[in-house]
């Protein structure tokens, strides 16, 4: 399933599975992270899945690069458990202080902002990968009228708990931080907590994820 | 009687860091930990700790800390300026000695002499919180104990489990500065053009002020890209090297993002990396190429070099 595995550096694996992006091609790397996650092989110290990518980072002083991809070429893939997978329900709020760009989008994807509030509260969202900053998740797939570009200077500070829009994705920012996706709305929900150790992450690769339109007076009632 | 620091100057970047963490690169957390592994390891050797303790790291000009307490041993390792005051007695430190210091002393770590990081140990406990098994301070995420953040002036640190049965070490050793790094050729070299390539190699690129940890930003000639400047986003390690399209490389730290999206012209390898963090803003570097099979003999020589390190301590 994987198409080639290189070095990257003399620490980590590159596994590439393919120039596709879409649900198909991420399934196949969610299956051997999952797979390699639950195995705990030694010497691996991190799996960083992506859309089309996986990174086994290794500790050199165990293992080396040969080593560690004739595990990888020799893994018994497992078909996802559904049990591995969850049904995330998220709750946007969309006044116009949370919307900051939907000016911007309504002039870049010719579409009224009912529209586009419509056609992206209607869809379910598939979990590609989580990362970039904690536990942020980058989801998909958007309908094709509605891909645009990030901001052409993105901002300094996005407001935690922004939900933010480009090309063919959509993602929530779990703190605040610099970023140029365009930002849809603001959900009151905690994405990420750090006090929970075992699984701080609210959504996981291979989630889905359906977000729901909730009025300011739900958003502000939400963590009382 | 309680024993503890009180930080009277805090430095510009002084944080606890340890081993790092594991396993979390998934979620968005990166590994963190020590910037230079070795000179964290002879830290803790050089008070008689397991290697992987807690230590204070600091960054160019270190913090003025006021100790209160039982009698203890610390220690600094890397290049670094420092003065012990003892009743109003100025002694200058050496790095790589350890010292007895006791109720009302001070340690003034004044700065890093041409190189960042330097490390402060002491033959006992900092009260830490971990997360995720580690100590490890990342400010931009806010993790690890210290509620995440650098320390500040006015804190105080307690410390517990004095070792009672010091002893002074000692190693002689210098910390050496090295401005050739070597790299693996990286997942998309192919993406520069031939000049590029050359240059990538044969030119001197300078370390921008605009580095910490998370990131080492160069200055140099214009790397050519002729294929994309943006790939589809994909996990980071640290020691790569990005090229934007502004054609200067940023290469990943410990506390880099987890995923990023422009083109990798190569890998830092493990060997040099120690060396490479401690390159101070305006200092000159050259890369140099190397296959993986030398890579990795150069790192067990580099491993066997800090075990022989260890075993000189006296």
């Amino acid at each position: 399933m994987i198409k080639n595995i290189s070095n990257l550096g003399d620490a980590a694996l590159y596994c590439d599975f393919g120039k596709e992006v879409n649900k198909e091609t991420n399934s196949k790397v969610i299956k051997y992270f999952k797979t390699l996650k639950e195995k705990k092989v030694k010497g691996i110290i991190n799996l960083t899945p992506s859309y089309n990518k996986l990174i086994i980072s290794f500790d050199l002083k165990k293992v080396n690069y040969r080593e560690v991809k004739k595990i990888v070429e020799n893994l018994d893939v497992k078909e996802i458990q559904s049990e591995f997978s969850k049904k995330i329900e998220i709750p946007v709020c969309c006044i116009e202080s949370f919307s900051l760009d939907i000016e911007r989008l309504e002039k870049k994807l010719s579409l009224s902002r009912d529209n586009i509030y419509e056609n992206f509260f209607n869809k379910e969202y598939f979990c590609y990968m989580t990362g970039f900053i904690a536990g942020m998740p980058f989801l998909g797939d958007l309908d094709k009228n509605m891909r645009t570009n990030r901001l052409e200077t993105p901002r300094v500070k996005v407001p935690k708990g922004s939900v933010g829009l480009t090309e063919q994705f959509t993602n929530i920012y779990t703190f605040e931080s610099p970023g140029g996706w365009n930002i849809i709305g603001n959900t009151p929900l905690e994405i990420f907590d750090s006090l929970k150790i075992d699984s701080p992450n609210l959504i996981s690769p291979g989630d889905t994820v359906i977000f729901k339109q909730i009025s300011l007076k739900d958003y502000k009632n939400y963590n009382e | 009687m309680s024993s503890y620091f009180e930080i009277i100057r805090a430095g510009i970047n002084t944080t606890f860091q340890d081993d790092g963490r594991k396993n979390l690169y998934h979620i968005g957390i990166p590994f963190s930990g020590a910037m230079d592994k070795r000179n964290y390891i002879l830290a803790n050797s050089l008070v008689g700790n397991r290697i992987d303790k807690p230590v204070i790291e600091f960054a160019y000009q270190g913090p003025l800390i006021k100790y209160r307490g039982d009698k203890i041993n610390f220690v600094i390792t890397g290049d670094v300026k420092f003065k012990l005051i003892k009743n109003k007695n100025e002694i200058d430190g050496n790095c790589y000695e350890s010292y007895t210091i006791e109720d009302g002393d001070q340690i003034d770590i004044i700065s890093t002499n041409k190189s960042v990081y330097g490390y402060l140990a002491i033959s006992g406990e900092f009260d830490l919180k971990f997360q995720w098994g580690s100590c490890s301070i990342n400010t931009k995420a806010n993790i690890g104990s210290n509620k995440g953040q650098k320390l500040q002036s006015s804190q105080k640190i307690e410390i517990q489990n004095i070792n009672q049965n010091q002893i002074k070490k000692k190693l002689n050793y210098i910390n050496t500065r090295i401005e050739k790094i070597r790299v693996i050729k990286g997942t998309n070299f192919d993406y520069f053009s031939n000049e590029g390539k050359k240059i990538f190699f044969e030119k001197e690129f300078i370390v921008s002020k605009l580095s910490d940890r998370m990131g080492m930003r160069l200055e140099g000639p214009y790397i050519e890209n002729i294929a994309e400047t943006n790939i589809r986003s994909e996990g980071l390690i640290k020691g790569v090297i990005q090229v934007p399209a502004d054609g200067n490389p940023i290469i990943m730290l410990s506390d880099h993002g987890t995923i990023g999206g422009y083109p990798k012209i190569g890998v830092i390898i493990s060997a040099d990396y120690d060396k490479l963090v401690q390159l101070s803003s305006g200092s000159k570097l050259k890369f140099q190429e190397v296959e993986l099979t030398d890579a990795e003999t150069l790192f067990k020589l580099y491993e066997m070099e800090t075990q022989n390190l260890i075993s000189q301590i006296i």
